[in-house]
């Protein structure tokens, strides 16, 4: 399976649909504490309201406060290039694309904690020292992960792995690490049980106190990356699951989407059902999700 | 494998434009000291113009040189003992000294800005010993006889060693040259073992008459990377390294840190082109100390709060990512697998270049934030990119680069290293765990690193200035600037031109790994390089460029207002709230206090109304308080019970003289 036209449907996707992702997760927040939450559709009008408004920054910040938004939408952008759903290829695959993809994350994570520290608030510093702080402890999980699947489908880049195990591949392979990049998923979106996205106290926060200065156009495309990162890193893994049996491109996009959606619904679950972790235990968390890649990769080895 | 070599006519040229550029660094040098006495202008002019011209001649001849494929040995009689003053110049040689040239021509045009305010001292001083080092360390890489290397060795020891002692008010300069003087010294001890053995079967030491005796490929291996590996900088033979570099003047730092230490990597890899073939544990040794001295590395300088000194604890870092090229590379001409072999030697070789450029333009950095704001505490610092714009933006493209992020050229180096690692985890056997060990060490060095180039631009440029020097600074002048700007632009080119790098490098993976292009995959720039990535860098910049314009049109026409930065509400902020770097990386050396052993002095708030509290946490190097300095102390302590045989009378030393005279005569008599 190959580069198509079909290849170029998921980026569009991803932009038009990603919006909705934080809307569900509210949404299934909402019903597990039987409320009725805000309407599935609020993270459109938010963006809609936030590219209308008139900017306001801090006096400390400089250019790098206002490039690292942009230089993170920028990276989610430049992943979707290389990102399959649903075993359809990525428009831009290649030898090595997933090194890409988490270096790209890296860059965008880079700058965004720049941008946080170029505030000089204490709040964001904090809230910076624990990003790069969990980043260190998830790379690796993810890495090993990936070569986990590499040698499972033999192949270097995202589309064929996913197509390959599309096809068939180990159950036991897909349990481990679709249990291990879960975990990877919540932490690397800043979820429950690692962070929780709509507490109120900045000492608490990570994700939320990083973009506490940002505003309008800025804060659109945080909010807008950040539903990016979810539909990106949900792709990675609804490609776990057997959807390459299904017929046609076009259905198996749709399933893949409906797979990132599903995933939402999950995530809304486990933050109705979990507290958080204390941040002590978060590499604790990430730790045990990097033994259940190397599992996998101990799994291939046989 | 066909390699195609120039017609020697031109690698004549070029080796004479290298050998004019050695001839003019030592004139050049010699004459700005001489010229000091008089005149500090004409010292400098001399001193830097010298070095300057000779280095872009230098530059101009190796580039040629890597591009014509020359390889060529000259020779004639010394009156030396074993063998004969031999230089060449080949693939491997050109290679090393293209970044030698180039970041030496760069902090030579910017020590001019550096030592302006340094009035009153005869600059000379400093050109001798910094045109001696860039000569010697050229003469290092093209030196083709035992001795001849070795005394280039020790001259490039010694001018070092007098630039790190240059700031003679600065007494902890004076110690960190004699850690520096030590260590590398019993480096070089190592070496001329290394020398002797080679040597010995042939009675000469050319290099081309070298033959490891049978059966001892390996050991002769272990002695070599003991002996280059501490002038490089791999663990734990490092210590010198985060003593000796904060210590010297920045365009010095940034020499020794970018180039001079790779003459160590380069003595590796020479090695391994002279052995031949070395048994399959070196490449596991090679990749252990590799992984260990890339994770240690970045770990210690995540702890540290001097700007230089973090620096210098990265260079171990990265000597450890290309430690990890050249051991899987090892591995690979080892396992049979061409594409493993040419990856990593490829990725370990394009590394050496990519932190000389990188790790130059940082050090260059902090030396700039050093001059104007006269600290290299990063507590201190902050809000630096408001008042020196320049330095701030290379220093972030340089921060960038080294923690491997595209779209700047660390990335590419990296990028195939890790190919090779995950090339061998689809085979089988211990390569596949080399892989696995590779590609572990890598993520985790790539999200430590990322953490402490966060804390190092962020608390330094980000923010507001923590002190009233930090918040006096101004913006350094052109000379300065320039280098800067210079190195910052090839971080960019070389990420996105890898492909156009790499096939110029052909002739050098070919003397390590076999010919690569016959190994190389369709729709590749270079062997699994592919050309797509490309694409997708170029993606990234053309949708960078399309939301910057996005955001313009969307904010333009509206209210744009400033504010103070939100804190709660808070009546008072002021600038030592900010978070501290001891702070930002705190979670982190918490986690790893176990390896860092910090030694933390804190003092916690007291009672209701707490009026201070104080927390200080400090961490040496652990390799040498718990190694070195104990075997150091133990020496001292034995050999300080043969302290009578000093006696400070010239009558005594005087005997020793004959005593030893004698006894020689007898010995030569009686053999």
């Amino acid at each position: 399976m190959g580069v198509s036209a079909a290849s170029w449907i998921h980026p569009v996707l991803a932009l038009a649909l990603s919006p909705l992702l934080p809307g569900v997760i509210n949404r299934v927040k909402a019903f597990f504490a039987g409320r009725n939450g805000p309407p599935l559709l609020q993270g459109y009008h938010d963006l809609w309201k936030l590219f209308r408004k008139g900017g306001i920054a801090s006096r400390t910040t400089t250019w790098v406060f206002r490039a690292g938004p942009l230089v993170n939408f920028a990276c989610l952008l430049a992943a979707l290039a290389v990102m399959p759903l649903g075993a359809v290829s990525a428009p831009l695959p290649f030898d090595g694309d997933w090194l890409l993809m988490a270096y790209l994350l890296g860059l965008g994570r880079f700058f965004t904690v720049a941008a946080a520290l170029d505030t000089g608030s204490s709040f964001e510093g904090m809230g910076a020292s624990r990003e790069v702080q969990f980043a260190v402890f998830a790379e690796p999980a993810l890495l090993i992960g990936l070569a986990a699947l590499a040698r499972e489908t033999q192949s270097l880049s995202l589309s064929p792995i996913y197509a390959g195990l599309a096809a068939g591949g180990e159950l036991p392979l897909r349990i481990l690490l679709g249990a291990g990049f879960f975990i990877l998923y919540l932490a690397e979106n800043c979820r429950i049980p690692v962070d929780d996205p709509n507490t109120h106290l900045e000492l608490t926060m990570i994700h939320e106190v990083m973009v506490l200065d940002h505003g309008a156009v800025d804060l659109g495309f945080i909010q807008w990356g950040a539903a990016l990162k979810l539909w990106v890193l949900g792709a990675l893994w609804a490609g776990l699951l057997p959807l390459g049996a299904l017929p046609g491109p076009l259905v198996r996009l749709a399933a893949g989407a409906g797979a990132i959606l599903a995933l939402a619904i999950l995530t809304g679950m486990v933050e109705s059902v979990t507290a958080r972790v204390r941040l002590l235990r978060v590499p604790q968390l990430l730790v045990g999700a990097g033994v259940l890649c190397a599992l996998g990769l101990l799994l291939t080895f046989r | 494998m066909f390699v195609h070599y120039a017609m020697p006519l031109e690698g004549i040229y070029l080796f004479g434009l290298l050998a004019g550029a050695l001839a003019l660094l030592a004139v050049s040098g010699v004459g700005s000291l001489l010229a000091g006495r008089w005149s500090e202008r004409w010292a400098v002019v001399l001193g830097a113009g010298g070095a300057g011209v000779a280095c872009g001649a230098g530059l101009a001849g190796a580039i040629g040189a890597l591009l014509c494929r020359v390889d060529l040995t000259v020779a004639r009689p010394w009156r030396m003992p074993y063998g004969e003053f031999r230089l060449g110049l080949d693939p491997l040689s050109a290679f090393f000294l293209i970044p030698l040239f180039l970041l030496s021509g760069l902090a030579a045009l910017y020590a001019i800005g550096y030592f302006r305010p340094w009035k009153g001292r005869n600059p000379g001083r400093f050109w001798l010993f910094f045109n001696g080092l860039v000569a010697s360390m050229a003469l290092v890489v093209a030196a083709r006889n035992g001795v001849l290397f070795l005394a280039a060795w020790e001259t490039m020891t010694i001018a070092s060693f007098f630039l790190v002692i240059f700031d003679e008010a600065d007494s902890r300069s004076a110690h960190a040259g004699w850690i520096y003087l030590v260590a590398t010294h019993l480096g070089t001890a190592l070496l001329i073992g290394l020398f002797v053995l080679l040597g010995s079967g042939a009675g000469s030491q050319d290099f081309g008459t070298y033959a490891a005796p049978a059966g001892m490929a390996g050991g002769l291996f272990v002695l070599g990377l003991a002996g280059f590996g501490t002038k490089a900088g791999l663990y734990p033979l490092h210590v010198w390294l985060p003593e000796a570099h904060p210590a010297a003047p920045s365009p010095v730092s940034a020499v020794m840190s970018g180039v001079m230490i790779k003459t160590g990597i380069y003595g590796i890899v020479r090695l391994l082109v002279i052995l031949g073939t070395v048994p399959g544990w070196c490449a596991w040794l090679v990749l252990g100390i590799g992984a260990a001295s890339g994770i240690l590395g970045v770990l210690f300088a995540l702890a540290q709060h001097d700007l230089k000194r973090l620096l210098a604890y990265h260079s171990v870092e990265n000597i450890g990512i290309i430690a990890l090229g050249i051991g899987l590379g090892m591995m690979g001409v080892h396992a049979g697998m061409p594409v493993l072999a040419a990856l990593g030697f490829a990725g370990g070789l394009l590394h050496v270049l990519n932190h000389a450029i990188f790790k130059g333009l940082l050090f260059l950095g902090a030396g700039a934030v050093a001059h104007a704001t006269g600290t290299r505490d990063i507590e201190r610092l902050g809000g630096a990119m408001k008042r020196m714009p320049w330095t701030g933006a290379a220093f972030l493209v340089g921060s960038a680069a080294i923690c491997g992020l595209p779209p700047f050229n660390g990335f590419a180096s990296e990028f195939l290293i890790y190919m090779g690692a995950f090339k061998a985890i689809l085979g089988s056997g211990s390569a596949a765990l080399g892989g696995v060990t590779v590609v572990t060490a890598l993520a985790l060095i790539g999200g430590l690193a990322a953490a402490c180039f966060a804390k190092a631009f962020g608390i330094v440029f980000l923010g507001e200035p923590r002190s009233a020097a930090a918040a006096a600074a101004r913006e350094v002048g052109g000379s300065m600037r320039a280098p800067m700007a210079v190195l910052a632009a090839l971080c960019l080119a070389i990420g996105l031109l890898a492909g156009t790098v790499l096939r110029a490098m052909d002739p050098v993976v070919a003397m390590l790994a076999g010919n690569p292009s016959t190994v190389a995959a369709p729709g590749a720039v270079w062997v699994l390089m592919p050309a797509t990535l490309f694409g997708v860098l170029a993606l990234l910049l053309g949708g960078l460029l399309l939301l910057a314009a996005l955001r313009r049109r969307l904010l333009a026409g509206r209210a744009n207002r400033e504010t103070v930065t939100w804190d709660c509400g808070y009546a008072a902020p002021a600038a030592s709230m900010q978070y501290t770097a001891t702070g930002f990386a705190q979670p982190l050396t918490q986690a790893a206090e176990g390896i860092l052993r910090p030694r933390v002095e804190s003092q916690l708030p007291q009672g209701v109304y707490p009026a201070s509290g104080a927390y200080h946490a400090d961490t040496p190097d652990v390799a040498r308080r718990m190694l070195f300095d104990p075997l150091f102390r133990a020496a001292a302590e034995r050999l300080g019970q043969l302290r009578w045989l000093q006696q400070g009378r010239v009558h005594w030393y005087v005997f020793y003289l004959v005593a030893v005279l004698a006894l020689l005569l007898g010995w030569a008599l009686w053999a």
